[in-house]
């Protein structure tokens, strides 16, 4: 038979190649080392920045465990997923308090007749904690209800698209336009200006190995642990999660073998309603609620996700630590202003989707 | 026509693929005698559209050559194994839903000038002497379809059989030297194909077009096919003659298996 | 693909609905401008020619800008389905270059950018080149600026599935506003860039100059819409919307997905380049606060999704319609609606476009004016030509 000759490649072809044989360089450790180099170095130079980019990251992780959840059982990436953050955080404002933006901009009024600081003892501090366990009982009731909003978004529009076969950029266009739906419904009921949870004061604790850290930090900590260790054994240990994984790593198989791929839409999105909303009233906890903030978030979002691999829900555990560290102590950096502190998440994530497309995680393509 | 006789124009050596575990195509073999109707057949999941997909650039092979002509094409995208006269047809029929049926033909044709933006934009003489010429020739391969009172239907609309009938004609718009059909006879009605039958026979005869046919319909394949490659857990079980493989113990158990399976 | 559901009922021909559905959305649509200014009456006394005409000035030369990036957005998304989800970086990119290449050097304590090279380019001082030749140049070196950018986006991301590409274009918006703000010496940060020069505005009385500010971004619209339209009608827009439909099957049909992928993308940006250019000579400053996700992004896809993928025309009539509905709603105060309403007016707009977007998707995919049946503008002709002569019609 014919001798198979080898072909010239071109340009092109040649680019790729390269860009392959970095992706296997960094494949054999490099990556890894780089971002275990960083950490270990960060620990000794920059221990404050380090420990606020810790709890960051674990606010992050939530928030991409359910983006790639939603990017694993519906094939779409969900650019509403900052916003809805945001929006739960606010929810949870109002059934704190019940407060929204008044007739005249700038003023108050409120909406709800009774909210959760009318409890007796609800708003007093806990330990040394800036909030009551008002702020607990919040979160917990604003998982619950945006687990049913987001459901409900579902039925009424990414339903509708998926019986049509719509392609994915039809659902990334709808989610980006209920992204600024969200955020256009938090302007109108709160207006612009950022508020906070607790006017209180913010205690600080100070840790052996002289590091100093907010005690809400720990509680973000304490609270992102806690919901990861449910997820974790909802993903791993129960039919429904793995019926989630199975439709994740194959839709066609799951199908077949009988999977009700509508429950487990259903279910996707209630699961990643609940992330949404404790990682969005944490991370309004750790800085503060804003609507601008919801947006900007898709970027070191999508970076966890995507440097953990899409569709990967540890992956997305690691990738959040790795963005929210990286973030926090690439702006101490003199030559790196605070203020491109999501730019730093972005270089992370073209830095990956060059060298490794698919993720630490992922299977070398 | 004894094809033995003719030199392999296609030839795939040791060809593998797995997805995660799941090993698609195992350490395949097999060779295309050139001007030759070669059916490939195999129970579900034999891996017949994954070599196809391979062949054709779309799936890189985890090892293995492939050869066309005497040049490796393993591992070069799909439009340049195009380029080189390889081209294909898929399973589910991939029209340009939002496309007229002419245009979905008139996109085809390599070397167009207008498909670069200066020319479109600085020498439309140039691009309107080519479209006059491709859309005589689209009207000739219409023509020869039956589709010709469609020509400015969407592609969308047409019926399943239409659409099988379609994807045929964009492979007669490249001059190809090689078509790989995947079920060109899934979902169309029997009359009509054998009228499909007849043209790739014609086709052969006129043009000297290989064909390589994924077929599960037996009937057509032995009016079809001179000659047949099973495949079975991804790799090639038996080569012969449709009367000799028919005859074959082991096609039929691998089917029998597979079905049980 | 994605306009499944609905080609077939718009293939089969207008039902009667559709003409009504078109008559009353013409109406509305003549009317906007009229609309728009009887509710402002109130700011120009009955008689004063200049304020009516400053107010239809700046309508369309908004209008026109407008149409330019939602253009170039189109090129990208209507036919070629590739998502942009950071407009903003380009036309930001378009309005800064323009601005710091015709601006003369920085004066003041207070402003400090890099170019200032306005004075330098007269090139050629005859024919009152000093009034055209610097601003054709930067113009040019919008487009060419914003192609290149489009060309970093596009190489590590465009392989890879579509969604990579949309979210890699949020981090370079968010990367040019970054940019734009923290670097001081660089474009003047957030305190923004004014007095950029106004092609052509040495020729004219300063009172009149926004007549001349319609005509010069008119030309624009114009060369801008007849090249792209000359670009798409043709064998390469024929390979653009094979990709829209059905990538695989374009690259089984020999074409390099990833090349014209590519080329569409840096096309489109460079339109939106020039959009950025022409917004920086019609309103002469330029502030980081400006360029908004809402109100340099999202806005044009509003736009294009109402008035139309994958048709210039749709989204002109997009950069139009939805320029005029807000302006109308900017005009609301002559009503008395409550200042719950009132204080919320932007805010509720914005809710709108959400809408509208998701609403255009969910119950009319095609927007306001559909593509065309046929992609290449020879096809077209030819079977025209056909049709008027007796031969037997090959309709069925």
């Amino acid at each position: 038979m014919a001798t198979p000759q080898t072909i010239s490649p071109n340009l092109g072809d040649r680019l790729r190649g390269f860009q392959r044989s970095a992706g296997n360089i960094a494949a054999g450790g490099g990556l890894w080392a780089a971002i275990i180099g960083f950490t270990v170095w960060a620990a000794f130079a920059e221990r404050d920045a380090l420990t606020v980019g810790i709890v960051l990251g674990a606010i992050l992780a939530l928030g991409a465990v359910g983006l790639t959840l939603i990017f694993g059982v519906l094939k779409f990436a969900h650019f509403a997923h900052g916003d809805s953050m945001m929006l739960s955080a606010f929810i949870a404002w109002l059934l704190l308090n019940g407060i929204i933006v008044g007739e005249r901009a700038g003023s108050e009024t409120t909406l709800l007749p009774v909210t959760i600081n009318d409890l007796p003892g609800a708003d007093s501090a806990i330990w040394e904690f800036s909030f009551g366990y008002g702020l607990i009982v919040a979160m917990l009731l604003t998982a619950v209800l945006t687990a049913g909003m987001m459901v409900g978004i579902d039925r009424v529009v990414y339903r509708r698209l998926r019986r049509r076969k719509s392609g994915i950029v039809i659902f990334a266009i709808a989610s980006l336009g209920l992204a600024f739906v969200m955020r256009s419904v938090i302007l109108i009921f709160w207006g612009p200006t950022p508020r906070l949870y607790t006017p209180g004061i913010r205690n600080r604790i100070d840790l052996p190995f002289d590091v100093s850290v907010l005690a809400d930090q720990l509680f973000i900590l304490a609270a992102a642990f806690v919901v990861t260790g449910i997820v974790y054994v909802m993903l791993f240990r129960t039919k429904l999660g793995k019926a989630m994984r199975a439709m994740a790593d194959n839709p066609d198989l799951a199908l077949i073998s009988g999977i009700d791929t509508d429950r487990i839409i259903t279910w996707t999105w209630a699961v990643a309603g609940c992330l949404i909303a404790v990682a969005g009233v944490l991370l309004a906890l750790q800085a503060h609620l804003d609507s601008e903030l919801g947006f900007a978030l898709l970027l070191p979002l999508f970076a966890a996700a995507i440097v953990g691999g899409l569709g990967n829900p540890q992956g997305a555990l690691v990738g959040g630590f790795v963005v929210g560290i990286t973030q926090e102590v690439a702006v101490t950096f003199d030559f790196l202003s605070p203020g491109y502190k999501f730019s730093v998440a972005f270089a992370i994530l073209i830095l990956i989707l060059l060298v490794r497309p698919r993720g630490l995680f992922g299977e070398r393509s | 026509m004894n094809s033995d006789q003719r030199p392999p124009i296609l030839t795939v050596e040791d060809v593998s693929k797995a997805f995660g575990g799941l090993k698609a195509v195992n350490h395949a073999n097999l060779e295309v005698a050139e001007g030759s109707i070669t059916g490939l057949i195999g129970p579900n999941g034999a891996g017949k559209t994954t070599l196809f997909n391979i062949i054709s650039g779309f799936i890189k092979p985890d090892s293995g050559h492939i050869a066309f002509q005497g040049e490796r094409i393993d591992g070069i995208p799909p439009h340049r194994v195009f380029h080189r006269g390889l081209v294909r047809t898929f399973q589910i029929p991939r029209e340009f839903g939002g496309m007229t049926v002419l245009e979905n033909l008139m996109l085809v044709p390599k070397d167009q000038e207008g498909e670069h933006l200066w020319a479109a934009w600085f020498l439309p003489w140039r691009v309107s002497r080519q479209e006059d010429e491709n859309f005589t020739k689209a009207e000739e391969v219409l023509r020869f379809l039956n589709l010709h009172q469609l020509r400015d239907e969407y592609a969308l609309n047409l019926s399943g059989g239409q659409k099988k009938l379609l994807e045929l004609g964009r492979t007669l718009m490249c001059n190809p030297k090689m078509i790989l059909l995947d079920e060109p006879a899934a979902g169309v009605n029997r009359t009509l194909m054998r009228g499909i039958v007849n043209d790739i026979k014609r086709l052969r005869q006129d043009l000297g077009i290989t064909f390589f046919v994924i077929e599960h319909d037996m009937d057509i394949v032995a009016l079809l096919c001179d000659r047949l490659i099973v495949m079975s857990e991804g790799s090639k079980l038996a080569e012969g003659t449709p009367e000799e493989v028919r005859a074959d113990e082991r096609v039929l158990e691998a089917y029998l298996g597979g079905q049980v399976r | 693909m994605i306009l499944a559901g609905k080609r077939p009922a718009w293939a089969r021909g207008l039902k009667p609905s559709d003409f009504i559905a078109t008559a009353v959305l013409l109406t509305i649509t003549l009317a906007i401008p009229f609309i728009a200014y009887e509710q402002s009456r109130g700011a120009f006394p009955d008689g004063n020619i200049a304020g009516t005409m400053s107010f239809y000035t700046a309508f369309l030369v908004t209008v026109g800008v407008f149409a330019l990036l939602t253009m170039g957005l189109n090129i990208q998304w209507g036919y070629t389905g590739v998502i942009n989800f950071g407009v903003l970086a380009f036309f930001m990119l378009g309005a800064y270059t323009t601005a710091i290449i015709t601006k003369g050097d920085p004066q003041g304590d207070f402003t400090t950018y890099i170019g200032g090279w306005g004075n330098d380019l007269n090139l050629i001082p005859a024919l009152a080149t000093d009034q055209w030749l610097p601003f054709v140049i930067a113009t040019a070196a919008a487009a060419l600026a914003a192609g290149l950018l489009a060309l970093l986006v596009a190489f590590p991301t465009l392989h890879l599935r579509e969604d990579y590409l949309a979210i890699a274009t949020i981090g370079i918006a968010e990367v040019m506003r970054r940019v734009v703000i923290e670097e001081r010496w660089m474009v003047n940060g957030s305190r923004g860039l004014t007095g950029v020069p106004q092609p052509l505005g040495g020729l004219v009385d300063q009172s009149d100059y926004k007549y001349l500010n319609v005509v010069i971004v008119g030309i624009v619209v114009i060369i801008v819409f007849f090249a792209l339209e000359r670009a798409v009608r043709s064998p390469w827009g024929r390979v653009l919307r094979g990709l829209s439909d059905d990538e695989e099957a374009t690259a089984a049909s020999g074409k390099n997905v990833f090349a014209f992928k590519t080329q569409s993308f840096v096309v489109g940006a460079a339109i939106m380049g020039i959009g950025g250019s022409m917004y920086a000579y019609a309103f002469s400053a330029l502030s980081p606060d400006a360029f908004t996700h809402l109100f340099a992004t999202f806005i044009f896809w509003a736009m294009l999704m109402v008035g139309g993928s994958g048709n210039n025309k749709g989204a002109i009539a997009g950069a139009y319609v939805i320029w005029g509905l807000w302006t109308i709603s900017l005009q609301m105060q002559g009503y008395e609606l409550g200042d719950v309403i009132e204080s919320r007016m932007p805010f509720i707009r914005g809710l709108l476009l959400g809408v509208a977007i998701v609403g255009v998707l969910l119950i009319r995919p095609l927007g306001l004016l559909p593509q065309e049946r046929r992609v290449s503008a020879w096809v077209e002709r030819r079977v025209k030509k056909e049709r008027s002569t007796p031969a037997p019609p090959a309709e069925t």
